[in-house]
């Protein structure tokens, strides 16, 4: 019954989107500054100059996953506050069609946040250098992130017509976000080893496949009722 | 709004789940052999996990209450969706602070980390406590009713999940009780533990039930008052994280 094509769609979503951040940087100068910030919050509350292994795999992470509900937290607000939704509803598209191009966005943020935020954490606190396990690493980032992208599209929707969002996003997401975190750590720790990269586990990625698809498809199947107006 | 639909059967329902309850707890005391590692401290156990896996089912149910609020629109079974959530979380807080008793009777410590269902049950509870703040911020009960929904879809896929991302994040010191490693029970002590855990899932129904009929009256009588009152004197409802019908 569309006329246009879903892709076109989701390719003209995107497009917005991204000149939108492009136009008033909300999302991405903030995550990394606070990462940066966490990871300075960290060595003092750690009281330690360097990091390894687990350690420094869990410090990374859960500082990910904070600077990712900033982005969750301003997601939809221009669709809510400027009319976009009625916009989307109005056009004879295809509903998912928002939801996929969502979380394309946020999973671009993610990566781009990470193109800075790897660096400046092994600068500021990882002992070992990431050289090593890189496409290993880089591996693990992109299956982490696509996680935190569906589950955190879903949030932000769910969350954005309610009346505490600040709240409820963070309430909400982090402990859906609990198994990404547990397996993007557990996977990631080898990594960085101050003995050198170790392999890793296959049941790490694993895991983190599984929870994209799981909620992927779970995320793409309940998304339209978070539209209907 | 019929108002005989959710209260019957509950009469021969709160007997049996008294007499099955009572049974058990008897059986536990009287009839089920004290376990050599732990003694009479594993009597816990009976309490423990009736209540954890049924506090589980009912998020499960919840959410699939919530598949078929979504699919057919009837308000019921959000109704339905929200009392198994709401009853189901009651039971959790009973289950995390019995584990969190057995813990500290068997092992000396009242949380230990390296105990993945427990661990597991934590995520899975305070991701169900945001069940009602997530409803009580949404105004609009139409909406509220639809979010609520999704809510307890996910958060029904969720459970399973969570269970294996945590059993592969840790060493296996939990007991496995009715898996197929390590479940050495007795017959008597197996017995005893289905009796327990019929008795706490006719609870959990039975509770339900009060709960749902409870909701239905208040409405009715809610109704009634409005008509009486006529449209003058009409005050607007105050808003709920129930669902109102």
């Amino acid at each position: 019954m569309s006329a246009t094509p879903t892709r076109a769609v989701i390719a003209a979503l995107i497009r917005k989107d991204l000149r939108r951040e492009l136009r008033t940087q909300e999302s991405l100068p903030a995550m990394a500054l606070f990462s940066v910030t966490t990871f300075v919050l960290f060595h003092f509350g750690l009281d330690a100059r360097s990091l390894e292994g687990d350690l420094a795999a869990g410090v990374f992470w859960v500082t990910m996953l904070f600077a990712a509900v900033l982005a969750i937290n301003r997601q939809f607000v221009a669709e809510r506050e400027e009319g976009g939704f009625d916009g989307f509803l109005l056009a004879p598209v295809d509903r998912t069609a928002l939801f996929v191009a969502k979380a394309a966005v946020l999973f671009g943020f993610l990566v781009a946040l990470q193109v800075v935020a790897v660096p400046a954490f092994a600068i500021l606190l990882l002992e070992p250098s990431p050289g090593p396990g890189l496409p290993e690493l880089a591996g693990m980032l992109l299956l982490a992130d696509a996680g935190i992208a569906v589950v955190g599209t879903l949030v932000g929707a769910l969350a954005v017509q309610t009346r505490a969002r600040e709240v409820i996003v963070p309430l909400l997401a982090l402990p859906l976000m609990i198994p990404v975190v547990i397996a993007a750590a557990r996977g990631t720790a080898p990594l960085w080893l101050e003995a050198g990269a170790a392999a890793v586990e296959g049941r790490w990625p694993l895991i983190l496949g599984l929870y994209d698809l799981v909620f992927g498809l779970l995320a793409y199947a309940v998304f339209d009722y978070l539209l209907d107006e | 709004m019929t108002h005989a639909k959710f209260s019957r059967g509950l009469v021969p329902l709160s007997v049996l789940s008294v007499v099955l309850l009572v049974g058990g707890f008897a059986m536990v005391f009287f009839y089920a052999p004290n376990e050599a590692d732990q003694g009479f401290v594993q009597k816990i156990f009976y309490l423990h996990v009736p209540l954890a896996i049924v506090a589980l089912c009912g998020f499960v149910a919840g959410g699939i209450y919530g598949i078929r609020f979504l699919r057919k629109g009837d308000r019921t079974d959000d109704l339905r969706s929200y009392v198994a959530i709401h009853i189901s979380l009651i039971l959790a807080i009973g289950a995390l602070i019995t584990g969190s008793i057995w813990a500290k009777a068997s092992w000396g410590s009242w949380w230990v980390w390296d105990e993945p269902t427990l661990v597991s049950f934590l995520i899975v509870f305070l991701l169900y406590a945001c069940y009602q703040p997530l409803r009580f911020s949404i105004e609009d009960p139409e909406r509220q009713a639809r979010y609520a929904a999704v809510f307890a879809i996910v958060g029904g896929a969720f459970v399973p999940l969570n269970f294996m991302a945590v059993r592969a994040a840790d060493s296996l010191i939990h007991p496995r009780v009715l898996g197929t490693t390590g479940g050495a029970m007795p017959g008597s002590m197996r017995l005893t533990f289905l009796v327990c855990l019929a008795g706490m899932a006719a609870l959990f129904i039975t509770l339900n039930k009060y709960e749902l009929t409870s909701k239905q009256a208040t409405f009715a009588l809610r109704s009634l008052r409005r008509r009486l009152a006529g449209d003058d004197d009409w005050v607007p409802v105050r808003r709920s994280a129930a669902p109102q019908l």
